[in-house]
């Protein structure tokens, strides 16, 4: 294994990342602002491709027995998929989890595992288990470092996960939309006092996290198949790379993303490739150990009250 | 009520004759087993186990490897996966039971994934995604298990015992202890109960009884192999734990044939429905079935139901449990 093989595992590692990291992101906005654990989160990313796809592609749907043949171009039908993903989040909220927001963590935890259930399963009606996929968005030659290749696509991807970044970063931050979101997430009794509508934000936070997990699910498709289970995958190792950076802010989610990433791919590259899968859940397992014998800073107030 | 049960489920298969219904009533019995240690899991621990099945393809792994590589009886080889289960969920239980629910799913379906891909890659061991097969049968002395009948009065007889025994657990001190901390476990902590301890006990229990589950399934049919204990089934049996009722003891038997049979009528009916759709189509019907019983009737069907039965009738608005 000489180095320019290991620096193309560097890359593919970081291309994946940027998508996990993406996906984490998802997770983190919305546990923040409501402190579920949304499983349906891959299912956005699934949904944002195969609707992408769909819409831009002559897509045979409900068994071959309609084909959709609206053919946009595919800018158009990136845009108004991640739009649709975005409204499906907030109807996930609305019709799932807000009625049962009274309810004990679990039957929320297992209202989302519902909903992610469901979700695959109407993706399975539409699309059966057929795998399809997005042309690579720009045609062009990869460009070299060494011996190592990145394909356009890949580079599209890492822009996508950095621009999202660059933009999330400058929402929270810098407007006051944002800075409500922040706030609900800090203390939603607070932010209501304060005069923050803070059901609109949850909308809001659904809907920001759904579009996220559809551009990642969009951006992703070129490069490898999506079909109607790929979104279980990909949220678990979402949630993973979330977990990885304690849940807590998008920052840690993004380093969380990348660190997965590179390490799945070193080691299904270095060692075994039957497992990589599993790598994900080993470094689960490592930060969970890590995180119980207390050399991680513990996660905050919000986790112990009222379990 | 336990008398009414065990009479009725020992006269069914002489009424019912049909051995494709007594194979069906079987399965529910040994899901019953595992659901009843789930529900106690989830229910009473107030923990989420994502990934249960993997307790389950333990027993039956585990069962079928001591009999066949190590060459220990049948009836030995039970326990011993039992006991090998049990360990694992308890040293998983250390560090992820102080965590949050999420991390717990997690980390369960995790150890799922993971057992699944071992047993599907290590041909060597475990004979790869075509199983394992040819361990032998089930024999208590001169008894040899091998026809359906047998095994379904076998299973249902473990399956009642488990059901005494978490009656018990959930009437005793234990079960209050679990309770309280179901509530809240800072109060429970508050009250001087050890909360890491009970939650570990129950995660240990629930693994025992997927074990035995396991271990008897892989007598019964006789190969074992990787996609039956996929995380597909996991969800499966988190499904028939929300139908039975979170806490329900009985309500895993329930939950258990509800979803059983409800798998059994769309893998007959929906292909007729929808042209020649794949049998997955059963997990929309599931997912939305879960969404929409832990929105409304969270206490699961049963549970849920009488509860608010007892409260229309009483004419108040009604109190959640």
């Amino acid at each position: 294994m000489n180095s320019d093989q290991i620096l193309q595992l560097i890359i593919a590692g970081i291309t994946v990342g940027s998508i996990y990291a993406l996906i984490a992101l998802g997770f983190v906005v919305i546990h923040n602002v409501t402190g579920v654990i949304n499983f349906a989160q891959g299912e956005f990313a699934m949904l944002g491709a195969l609707i992408a796809i769909t819409l831009s592609q002559n897509t045979p749907i409900f068994n071959r027995s309609v084909t959709i043949g609206l053919g946009w171009p595919l800018p158009i039908a990136i845009i108004v998929a991640t739009l649709l993903v975005a409204l499906i989040g907030m109807a996930l909220y609305r019709f799932a989890i807000r009625p049962a927001r009274t309810r004990s963590v679990i039957v929320q935890i297992i209202i989302t595992i519902g909903a992610s259930i469901a979700l695959r399963g109407l993706a399975l009606i539409t699309w059966s288990t057929d795998p399809y996929r997005l042309p690579n968005f720009t045609d062009g030659a990869p460009m070299h470092i060494g011996q190592a290749v990145i394909t356009q696509q890949d580079l599209w991807m890492i822009g996508t996960a950095l621009v999202l970044l660059l933009l999330l970063y400058l929402f929270f931050q810098r407007t006051l939309l944002g800075k409500a979101l922040r706030a609900c997430a800090i203390n939603r009794t607070a932010a209501s006092l304060m005069g923050i509508n803070v059901n609109n934000m949850t909308f809001l936070a659904f809907a920001l996290s759904a579009g996220i997990g559809a551009l990642a699910g969009i951006v992703i498709t070129p490069k490898t198949f999506m079909s109607y289970d790929s979104g279980a995958f990909l949220g678990l190792k979402g949630f993973v790379a979330a977990a990885i950076g304690g849940l807590e802010n998008e920052t840690s989610a993004v380093i969380g993303g990348l660190a997965l990433g590179l390490l799945e791919t070193l080691a299904a590259g270095l060692l075994s490739s039957g497992y990589k899968d599993a790598i994900a859940f080993i470094v689960l397992f490592i930060i969970l150990f890590l995180q119980a014998s207390g050399i991680w800073r513990r996660g905050g107030s919000r986790d112990t009250a009222g379990v | 009520m336990f008398l009414l049960v065990t009479l009725a489920l020992a006269l069914l298969p002489v009424i019912l004759r049909n051995n494709y219904q007594i194979s069906i009533l079987t399965f529910i019995g040994l899901f019953t087993i595992l659901t009843v240690g789930l529900s106690l899991l989830m229910g009473y621990a107030g923990q989420v186990s994502l990934g249960h099945a993997v307790f389950y393809g333990m027993g039956g792994y585990g069962a079928a490897l001591l009999t066949l590589r190590l060459g220990l009886p049948a009836w030995a080889s039970i326990p011993c996966a039992a006991i090998l289960t049990g360990l694992v969920a308890y040293l998983i239980g250390i560090p992820l039971l102080r965590l949050r629910g999420n991390y717990l799913a997690m980390a369960t379906l995790g150890l799922n994934i993971i057992f699944f891909l071992v047993a599907t890659n290590e041909t060597a061991l475990t004979g790869g995604p075509n199983g394992l097969q040819g361990y032998g049968k089930l024999s208590f002395g001169s008894i040899i298990f091998k026809t359906d009948m047998q095994f379904y009065y076998l299973i249902w007889a473990v399956a009642l015992v488990v059901l005494a025994v978490s009656l018990n657990v959930v009437n005793s001190r234990i079960g209050r202890a679990l309770r309280a901390i179901h509530d809240s476990e800072v109060a429970a902590e508050a009250l001087g109960v050890n909360t890491e301890r009970f939650k570990t006990q129950v995660l240990v229990l629930s693994a025992v009884y997927a074990s035995l589950a396991g271990s008897l399934y892989a007598f019964w049919i006789g190969i074992v192999s990787p996609g039956d204990f996929s995380i597909t089934f996991s969800t499966e049996l988190v499904v028939m734990v929300a139908v039975g009722g979170l806490s329900s003891v009985w309500g895993a038997i329930f939950g258990a044939a509800a979803v059983t049979m409800l798998t059994e009528f769309l893998r007959n009916a929906l292909p007729r429905l929808l042209g020649g759709a794949s049998g997955e189509l059963q997990i929309v019907v599931f997912g939305v079935l879960l969404v929409l019983i832990m929105v409304f009737l969270p206490e699961g069907l049963t549970t849920g139901t009488l509860l608010r039965l007892r409260a229309w009738r009483a004419g108040r608005p009604e109190k959640k449990s």
